[in-house]
């Protein structure tokens, strides 16, 4: 088994661009230090390669030829394209694994298509994680993404698919491998909503998927939850996946939705991998 | 289909430092490359926040478009606010504002 590690995580801009408006600075450390957690944990797994699910917000992919899913087999990537001042993250270059993304890829590829790339520019989505995970930029990363933007967007049952193949990709390979993924629960980023969050909707989401219940991760329509998570909640997808990929059950190891000033239900979870 | 070249328009300069640049010295230009509506281009020369989200602008788009711009995180907020206020509701896409223009965090509301 050459899958070491899956988890799921936050990305929201303002867990790093507005750290220093926070009022309840106890609750945001918390969460920091969560994250912190994390990133030994993936140590401690000995990960050779970091593979990000995210959800990007027009970095790279646009309407003029949306893909579904795209995984990157770049030597490098930059990032972020925000304003580093904005994003409180300096821009820098990030290692690939071209010659291991290309293997993921083949093996997705035989049953999820799925678009490659060699160029990225990494926006939030991942810059975020990464200033977290490894704050060195020091392990090589495979940026997956899974359009959760612009509709029409993929269907969860396909979600599930691509993280199933993700994780058959990497059994496939010698080197260890770290998968996480990065996105909003409910939220209404970038509106004048911003700082809104449905918590109950919020734990309900995180029981079933800390349970790893397919049929109840899979139950939720995209009307319903921009009813009811707002369109931020389209980003399940990349838990979602997280979830297929790693088999075992969830351990939430933070969730709070006391820091409204991120625009997000800040989370921080672990999985058992299945045999 | 102009929102879409719209969008694009701020796609492209969101990621491309050449487009930033010519951005600053060459707007008209830049904006003569894309199919856009009078409106469209007028909030663009202006950097009209407001207009920009009431006509349909992805909030993601818009949000480092703001960034990009240099506007303060809770004046952000506020533009998208009077924009609906001015033009009334979001025309197009899932940015729409639901809480009806109140703030959802107590930073915001006692800075």
């Amino acid at each position: 088994m050459s899958l070491v590690y899956a988890g799921v995580l936050s990305h929201a801009p303002g867990i790093t661009g507005r750290a220093n408006l926070v009022d309840n600075v106890a609750k945001r450390d918390e969460f920091y230090a969560n994250l912190d957690t994390q990133r030994q944990q993936i140590k401690d797994a000995g990960a050779e390669a970091l593979v990000v699910i995210a959800a990007e917000h027009f970095g790279n992919f646009f309407m003029d030829n949306m893909p579904a899913y795209c995984m990157g087999i770049g030597e490098f990537y930059e990032g972020p394209i925000e304003d580093p001042e904005w994003l409180k993250i300096a821009r820098t270059k990030i290692p690939g694994a071209p010659d291991l993304g290309r293997r993921l890829v083949c093996e997705v590829m035989k049953t999820v298509d799925t678009a490659f790339a060699e160029e990225w520019k990494f926006d939030h989505g991942i810059m975020v994680p990464l200033n977290f995970l490894t704050p060195n930029y020091d392990l090589p990363v495979i940026p997956v993404n899974i359009n959760c933007q612009g509709p029409p967007l993929t269907p969860l049952h396909r979600v599930w698919a691509f993280g199933e193949a993700l994780r058959r990709a990497c059994d496939s390979v010698p080197e260890r491998i770290a998968v996480v993924g990065t996105g909003g629960i409910s939220h209404w980023p970038a509106t004048p909503d911003s700082g809104k969050i449905n918590e109950e909707w919020d734990r309900d989401f995180l029981d079933r998927l800390m349970r790893n219940d397919k049929d109840a991760l899979l139950a939720y329509t995209d009307e319903a939850t921009y009813r009811d998570a707002g369109q931020g909640g389209f980003e399940i997808r990349t838990f979602i996946a997280i979830a297929a990929a790693a088999g075992g059950k969830g351990e939430l190891q933070f969730y709070t939705a006391e820091l409204p000033i991120f625009a997000v239900g800040c989370t921080v979870a672990s999985f058992d991998l299945a045999a | 289909m102009s929102l879409y070249y719209l969008q694009k328009f701020l796609f492209q300069l969101n990621r491309d430092e050449l487009a930033q640049e010519r951005y600053g010295s060459d707007l008209d230009g830049l904006l003569g490359e894309f199919d856009l509506k009078e409106e469209e281009a007028t909030a663009l020369r202006e950097g009209d926040i407001g207009l920009l989200y009431v006509l349909g602008v992805n909030g993601q788009i818009l949000m480092h478009y703001a960034a990009f711009l240099g506007i303060e995180w809770f004046d952000y907020l506020d533009m998208m606010r009077k924009g609906i206020d001015k033009h009334g509701p979001v025309r197009a896409g899932v940015y729409t504002m639901t809480g009806g223009g109140s703030s959802f965090t107590e930073e915001e509301k006692h800075r």
